[in-house]
């Protein structure tokens, strides 16, 4: 499969921000014109959305904490692709990451900061691991990376419902671990908030008070640290030059000396950490627990989206984070407020990344246009036939330098494809 | 009671298998023209949602089944759009419509059915019926083995059909030439682009036939994790079949057998004599499938240009 060294690298080369911009106003048409088609008014729906993320402090701050795991994930997802592998396995090590932090959090004792960073270590690690383990069996076995994240993922989901339902892990009357301790959680003011001090305070203080309501969290800010972070290690270091020519071209990378098979693991522990940073900052800022999971919940892959949306740059996907976070939880208020379907959100992202998909959509139209335009006056044709005999010699020249290559290159491609 | 074991295992192993088989199928025929398909996912969802519908309103499930066919189809014709017409990244169209197939799925049966993230069930005589019942003695051997829904014959039946299509055929041959050399076929006088619409579509209808050999045979409704990652595996079983139809079917086989032995080890009286926890079963198809890709199989070689646009007019 090609797949993996492409996404993000063509649209670079475009005007990725007018390109993303477009797709996400042709979302919003997709998504108005299904509305429309089902009988509702679009303009309200889309109204409903706005108020339901704008129109109080506490929704903006519940905004913040969707947007929170997405864009980790996101940036994992990213990172990954920076690097040519397409690290469909953030959502595994979302689980483990969530897994890891709620164990740590819930049955060790350590003093409150120390308990909190702890425990997010201990989800980044465990995820960064399981991130290293889908690199490991791509480095040494040759085992794709697709398939190798999509069942590390399913292993991932039952292994925490084991771990979760085991006595002594689980609370009673629950299908998920005892909660975490108040030393490890990293909501803001989440303790003080409940206090008589704390009670006293919001009374005078309705605003704030609407939004510590909400379980805000260290999250946000944890997430924009690890965003600038990426973009350091991939834009400043000599690792993330590594990463990135390996991404570009691994058989020229390799030649130049680097580490191909090291550089793949690398890159899918520290994706790993990003989705387990994921992970452990939604348990330990708001769930308090890790849960018995019936199904996949979806971090993992909608980062996929988050990541391409994003055009795979860390701000990309900071941005992205928000709008998709902004949505989900904006769009989760149109059943309530319309009896509107909410899955209208899913579909408005669908095309969002749908568009983004064909930078050249655009122009590739207007050539076409053109083109036709050209045959009816009758001028273009023989232009065109020069360029076609001049594609068949370069397809000539083309299959040679091809074959010549292939044996050389049978080595190199091993690595990625 | 071994053999009892053996034909449990057995039937359990096809009737897994199948849902898998035709995505897997409707992959390979995708991705031997050269256009990477890991939308599958969004079709089967699709195909899942349409076919119980259709199958529930109409009282029928054949008709719901190729009414699934057609929605997969349709799914798969934005990706022929975006990917042959717009030259699009295939990857990232196909995670869009794996977010658009369960949007629609889910957006539709929420008007259809009241509100509600599945459709109403199909009553048990308009599912997909089981042509074999009565043949062979009641749970005898070859009962509990061969006494499938017909869904399962179709499915195998195709994997025939498709090996004979890409390796006996002249379309076959065209459609594997563009994907291994689309500019060759060209220059041949073959019509490229025509001949990846054709292959994507026709994944399209394979896939959301595999998602109806869920929604209307295996169970008998659409729900909103009925599709929950087989797409995926599906494609597992795509690379794992190494991009041809019989390998497919041998790796979807594998999948559903290694399933099958979750279900005969989860049995109540395999539990008293093996007492292993659910979840821990759970996990085997998922690690065999790693372990047989670390161990056994060679490296997978996908067809030459899986995933890159061609451009008549490249420079």
């Amino acid at each position: 499969m090609r797949m993996v060294t492409s996404p993000g690298k063509e649209r670079r080369r475009g005007a990725p921000l007018a390109v993303t911009l477009l797709a996400v106003a042709m979302g919003f048409v997709v998504g108005g014109l299904f509305l429309a088609a089902a009988g509702y008014d679009p303009f309200r729906a889309f109204s409903v959305v706005f108020r339901g993320i704008f129109s109080r402090p506490s929704y903006m701050a519940y905004t913040v904490i969707y947007a929170t795991p997405l864009i980790l994930t996101g940036l994992s997802v990213a990172f990954a692709f920076r690097t040519g592998l397409f690290n469909i396995g953030a959502e595994g090590q979302f689980i483990l990451g969530a897994l890891a932090a709620a164990l740590t959090g819930a049955f060790v004792e350590l003093p409150p900061l120390v308990h909190a960073v702890a425990a997010a270590g201990a989800g980044m690690i465990a995820a960064a691991l399981w991130g290293a383990l889908a690199g490991f069996l791509k480095a040494r076995w040759g085992v794709n990376e697709v398939i190798g994240t999509i069942m590390l993922n399913w292993i991932a989901l039952y292994g925490n419902n084991f771990v979760v339902t085991r006595p002594g892990i689980t609370r009673a009357a629950a299908t998920a671990t005892e909660f975490v301790r108040d030393s490890a959680r990293i909501e803001i003011l989440g303790v003080w908030e409940t206090s008589e001090a704390g009670l006293a305070w919001r009374a005078v203080n309705p605003l704030w008070s609407d939004v510590l309501r909400t379980p805000f969290n260290a999250g946000i800010f944890l997430a924009l640290g690890l965003a600038f972070l990426c973009w350091w290690i991939l834009n400043r270091t000599t690792l993330g030059y590594e990463l990135r020519a390996v991404g570009f071209n691994s058989s020229c990378a390799e030649y130049g000396g680097i580490d191909v098979k090291r550089n793949v693991v690398r890159s899918m522990a520290i994706s790993g950490a990003l989705a387990g940073a994921a992970g452990a900052f939604h348990v330990l800022g708001w769930t308090r627990q890790a849960a018995e999971l019936a199904a996949m919940e979806g971090f993992g892959f909608d980062g996929i989206a988050v990541a391409l949306i994003g055009n795979n740059t860390p701000l990309g996907c900071v941005l992205s984070g928000f709008l998709f976070g902004a949505l989900k939880y904006g769009g989760s208020k149109l059943q309530f407020a319309l009896r509107a379907p909410t899955e209208v959100v899913n579909i408005v992202m669908g095309a969002i990344v749908f568009f983004v998909a064909m930078p050249r959509c655009v122009p590739l139209l207007t050539e076409r246009w053109r083109r036709r335009k050209g045959d009816e006056g009758g001028s273009a044709s023989g232009g065109q036939e020069t360029k076609r005999k001049r594609d068949t010699e370069e397809a000539l020249a083309e299959a040679t330098t091809e074959a010549e290559t292939a044996s050389a290159g049978e080595k190199g491609r091993g690595h990625v494809s | 009671m071994f053999l009892e074991s053996v034909a449990f295992i057995l039937g359990t192993t096809l009737m897994y298998a199948t849902p898998l088989l035709y995505a897997a199928l409707g992959g390979t025929v995708s991705e031997n023209a050269g256009v990477v398909n890991i939308g599958l996912e969004g079709m089967m969802t699709f195909g899942a949602f349409v076919g119980a519908a259709v199958g529930y309103f109409l009282q029928d499930a054949w008709l719901g089944f190729f009414a699934a066919g057609v929605a997969g189809g349709l799914l798969a014709l934005l990706h022929a759009v975006a990917c042959v017409t717009f030259k699009a990244n295939q990857v990232v169209s196909g995670i869009a419509l794996n977010f658009l197939g369960p949007g629609i799925s889910l957006f539709c049966a929420r008007l259809l059915f009241d509100g509600a993230t599945q459709t109403l069930a199909l009553p048990l005589d308009a599912k997909i019926s089981r042509p074999l019942n009565g043949v062979f003695p009641q749970n005898g051997f070859w009962d509990m083995v061969l006494n499938q829904y017909a869904t399962v014959y179709v499915g195998f039946f195709l994997v025939g059909v498709l090996w004979f299509v890409l390796y006996r055929t002249r379309l076959g041959l065209r459609l594997r030439a563009v994907g291994e050399h689309p500019r060759a076929a060209d220059t041949l006088g073959i019509d490229v682009d025509r001949l990846k619409y054709l292959a994507v579509v026709s994944g399209g209808v394979l896939a959301g036939f595999g998602g109806a050999a869920m929604s209307v045979a295996v169970v008998s409704r659409f729900s909103a994790t009925l599709i929950c990652g087989q797409g995926f595996i599906a494609l597992a079983a795509m690379i794992f079949g190494k991009w041809k139809p019989q390998g497919a079917a041998v790796a979807c086989l594998l999948f559903g057998a290694a399933q099958g032995l979750v279900v005969f080890m989860g049995r109540a009286d395999m539990q008293r004599l093996l007492p292993v926890p659910s979840q821990l079963l759970a996990m085997i198809p998922f690690i065999l499938t790693l372990a047989i890709l670390v161990g056994f199989v060679g490296k997978a070689v996908a067809p030459a240009t899986d995933g890159v646009p061609y451009e008549k007019d490249a420079a």
